[in-house]
């Protein structure tokens, strides 16, 4: 056995094992501390594929920027654990319908990758190839126009959710710290010369 | 590679144990020989490298005491040994020997982990951090973007460190302090963003031996030829980013006097000073970052020195002691004001250059070529 394989199943445990716990978890603040393991040991694996762009990027995007959000929502949320608890069994035909169907799904795909007899290898690339510069040329040429689009489509999300946070003129009287910033001392200040006065 | 280098290392009479454990080890462990050896090997390697950390980051608590006090014209620490040299020992011992109160309705294990999850990214951060032409754990192509995503997640700590001892005071401080720390985070990666454009590697070798090239550094002044140069408002936007992101002054309302709510309010004893070595471990890690980005890491100012890991070391205690001096120096900002400046003044300020550098790239005039 190879060293690699031993901590390819080493991160691959952690993964199951941290998924598993992000269902199974009561309190949602553990549960989206165990989504973050379980992104770390993709990242691991990720970067036994020599995909370090991505692996990367995986962490510097989800757990870096998106989780530390959720984790803020889903502290300010006055959760009642046992309320969670109720409807179970009224979600349970439903969730057990969806669940069965991804199960399904992934299982069809392992198994034309089983039947199908595809060598699943990893192509290895020399030590000169440069995994991020490769991906940038790939989406600044290839793949411009889905590039340019997606951004698009984060800065119009950007545009909307400032513009949600504008509700019109601030009717209280509140400070404005770039007005603040810009006063100089001659504005609030005068400064009178007066000759001293003989006290008779 | 241990081997060779044990080998050489160790004195002759120790020859014959090195290879008697050479030979027994490949028959032991046969065909993962290799593998064990490249791991231990490692593992020293990463020894090497964190020991003197932890050093340094004790030190530089006794640093900013005594430099503190020198500048506001008083002696600092002078007590424990000669010059006050034995402080910071005497500081571990106190606090590894105070109790760590845990609140009543903690969240025990999240409340023991936040520590962890701020002080190991500054650790980890150094695996790609290069000290030397060579002189560098994992040399990695995309070192400067790991060092990024690492620190991104210290902010964890600070989260959980609020949210753990289940108290609203905690809790503020650490959403002001998490904002804080994201909010700075975009004009820190606007202003690398600039930094790789004109180096056109993320590799951190590459980025310290490029600046090392053009103009200047021909005519032997290899200082002007620095990123801080051409850079400057990307290096000053960087720099107080830096101070920003390790909650120092002036940015440091996690521990404001007067509106006293830091994240780490609950805690005490080993745990909060984990978190103290942590702001001076992400504070020598910036300082790191910042002299090999702007400041040409290794590379000495003038041509007819050598280059060297003494000068990255000269330059970290150079921008460490600026750390010092803004905060004996400066008042502290108010909250309100530190977001103006992040999200107002700093992004602008960054989106501006980026067109600017990008601009300069392309015409004739172009320095990085």
């Amino acid at each position: 056995m190879e060293f690699r394989t031993l901590v390819f199943y080493f991160l691959a445990a952690i993964l199951v094992f941290a998924s598993l716990r992000v269902v199974t978890l009561r309190n949602p603040v553990h549960a989206a501390l165990h989504l973050v393991l379980a992104f770390f040991s993709a990242c691991g694996v990720w970067i036994l594929l020599q995909a370090e762009f991505l692996a990367i990027a995986l962490i510097l995007v989800y757990v870096g920027a998106v989780m530390v959000l959720f984790l803020f929502v889903v502290m300010l949320l006055d959760i009642d654990l046992d309320r969670l608890r109720e409807g179970f069994w009224s979600y349970l035909p439903m969730a057990s319908i969806v669940s069965l169907l991804v199960v399904a799904e992934m299982v069809l795909v392992l198994i034309s990758r089983y039947w199908g007899a595809q060598e699943s290898d990893v192509p290895q690339a020399d030590t000169a190839y440069s995994n991020v510069r490769a991906v940038g040329r790939l989406l600044f040429t290839e793949y411009v126009y889905p590039f340019e689009l997606a951004s698009v489509v984060l800065l119009v999300g950007i545009v909307a959710a400032t513009a949600l946070t504008l509700r019109g003129k601030r009717k209280s009287k509140s400070i404005d710290p770039s007005r603040q910033v810009f006063v100089k001392a001659r504005d609030r200040l005068r400064l009178v010369r007066m000759p001293a006065e003989k006290r008779d | 590679m241990m081997i060779e280098t044990l080998q050489q290392l160790l004195p002759g009479f120790l020859t014959p144990c090195v290879n008697w454990l050479a030979q027994s080890g490949e028959g032991v462990f046969g065909s993962l020989w290799p593998d064990i050896v490249t791991l231990v090997w490692t593992v020293v390697k990463v020894m090497l490298i964190i020991a003197p950390l932890l050093g340094a980051v004790a030190y530089a608590t006794f640093a900013e005491r005594k430099v503190i006090g020198w500048m506001q014209a008083r002696i600092g620490p002078n007590r424990v040994g000669p010059w006050g040299l034995f402080q910071p020992l005497a500081d571990g011992v106190k606090v590894f020997l105070k109790e760590i109160v845990i609140p009543a309705h903690a969240d025990k294990a999240v409340y023991l982990l936040a520590p962890v999850f701020s002080f190991a990214p500054a650790l980890i951060a150094c695996a790609v951090i290069p000290f030397d032409d060579f002189l560098v754990l994992a040399d990695i192509d995309a070192s400067l973007l790991f060092v990024m995503s690492v620190t991104s997640v210290s902010v964890y700590g600070i989260i959980l460190a609020g949210w753990a001892p289940n108290s609203k005071y905690a809790f503020f401080g650490a959403m002001r302090s998490a904002a804080q720390m994201i909010s700075y985070e975009v004009p820190m990666g606007l202003a690398l963003v600039v930094v790789l454009m004109v180096s056109g590697s993320l590799n951190l070798v590459d980025i310290v031996q490029g600046q090392g090239r053009g103009t200047f550094a021909g005519m032997g002044l290899k200082f002007l030829s620095w990123n801080w140069l051409p850079l400057w408002p990307m290096f000053i936007v960087y720099v107080a980013s830096v101070f920003a992101e390790c909650n120092r002054a002036p940015f440091d309302l996690a521990e404001g006097e007067s509106e006293i709510i830091g994240f780490h309010v609950e805690y005490s004893g080993m745990a909060f000073a984990v978190f103290q070595l942590a702001e001076y471990g992400a504070m020598l890690m910036g300082c790191t970052l910042v002299s090999l980005l702007f400041l040409g890491g290794w590379l000495s100012p003038v041509s007819f020195l050598p280059d060297g890991i003494l000068w990255l070391l000269v330059k970290i205690f150079g921008v460490l002691v600026l750390f010092y001096w803004v905060r004996a120096t400066f008042p502290r900002y108010r909250y309100d004001q530190v977001m103006r400046l992040g999200w107002k003044v700093f992004i602008p300020v960054c989106l501006i250059w980026l067109a600017v550098v990008a601009c300069w790239m392309l015409s004739p005039w172009n320095i990085w070529k």
